[in-house]
């Protein structure tokens, strides 16, 4: 197939940007469930 | 999480679908063969973008009409996966470019317009984190979004308005322009399948914004409450 490797490149990078957005927004909310939970441990003994 | 997983599998089954499509079912078109199946990754990157940015914008005026929060993390949450939208979007274009036209890029009005349209979303994102006080961040950006938005019609129409080096559009472009069947069927496929996962990724990043806000809240609380008991302590002292 020619030109393939430009087609399997644009396929990879399409969902490529789109996975690595999604664990960076993921890791980030669970970093944040993380810190409201510690704020809340911290209400809760106040 | 039941519904989550479930529409995660969904959007998983059609992201299969519609690479298989493009790849193996739609028809290879006649001068440029193989290398034109990044069009249909290519456009669905397009429209996810421009329905990202325009709720970005719906959301931009439905806070200055409001002050309602939500509408600005809504905002917040659309102009960031618009802008993940654009970047495939410029990434697949070069790589379709390279072998058809024989370069990677050129400042033609399509091209160009849609580079400004990416960085002006990228300064959108940037102003926000300059601006301290929550309220006072979600009016300045609200504005900034909406003069943003302005250049999506100018992205639109810059190859119908200009000769560009970049194709007439082949969808609602007129006499001449138009699909084969099956290459519709395919191209709707995949732009449903990329919608999907712009939904999906919007849903988690307005969800992150929506706890960011709690998370402030809070943190005030926790705040006030420690200078409330230190003063308590103080005047105990006195």
């Amino acid at each position: 197939m020619k030109n393939f490797d430009n087609l399997f490149a644009a396929w990879m990078a399409v969902w490529a940007v789109f996975f690595l957005y999604e664990i960076f927004v993921s890791s980030r909310l669970a970093r944040l469930r993380k810190d409201l939970d510690r704020l809340k441990e911290q209400l809760r003994q106040k | 999480m039941k519904r989550a997983l479930a529409s995660a599998f969904i959007v998983a089954v059609l992201i299969g679908l519609a690479g298989y499509a493009a790849l193996f079912i739609a028809p290879d078109e006649r001068t440029m063969h193989e290398i034109q199946r990044i069009f249909y990754f290519h456009l669905a990157c397009w429209i996810a973008m421009f329905s990202a940015f325009s709720l970005v914008f719906i959301a931009n005026i439905a806070y200055l009409a409001t002050r309602q929060p939500q509408w600005d993390w809504l905002g917040v949450a659309g102009a960031e996966v618009g802008v993940v939208c654009c970047t495939g979007g410029l990434i697949t274009g070069p790589l379709w470019a390279h072998p058809v036209w024989g370069i990677w890029w050129t400042w033609d009005a399509r091209l160009t317009t849609t580079f400004i349209l990416w960085l002006l979303y990228i300064s959108y994102l940037l102003l926000r984190g300059l601006l301290e006080e929550p309220q006072r961040r979600a009016a300045l950006s609200a504005v900034f979004g909406i003069f943003a938005f302005l250049d999506v019609p100018m992205v639109y129409m810059s190859n119908r308005l200009w000769r560009t080096q970049h194709p007439q559009p082949v969808i609602l472009g007129g006499s001449g322009s138009g699909l084969d069947p099956t290459m519709g069927k395919v191209l709707l496929l995949c732009v449903v399948a990329l919608l999907g996962v712009m939904i999906l990724v919007l849903v988690d990043r307005y969800r992150l914004e929506r706890l960011r806000h709690e998370f402030e809240e809070l943190r005030q609380e926790v705040e006030s409450r420690r200078v409330e008991s230190q003063s308590t302590f103080r005047e105990g002292r006195t």
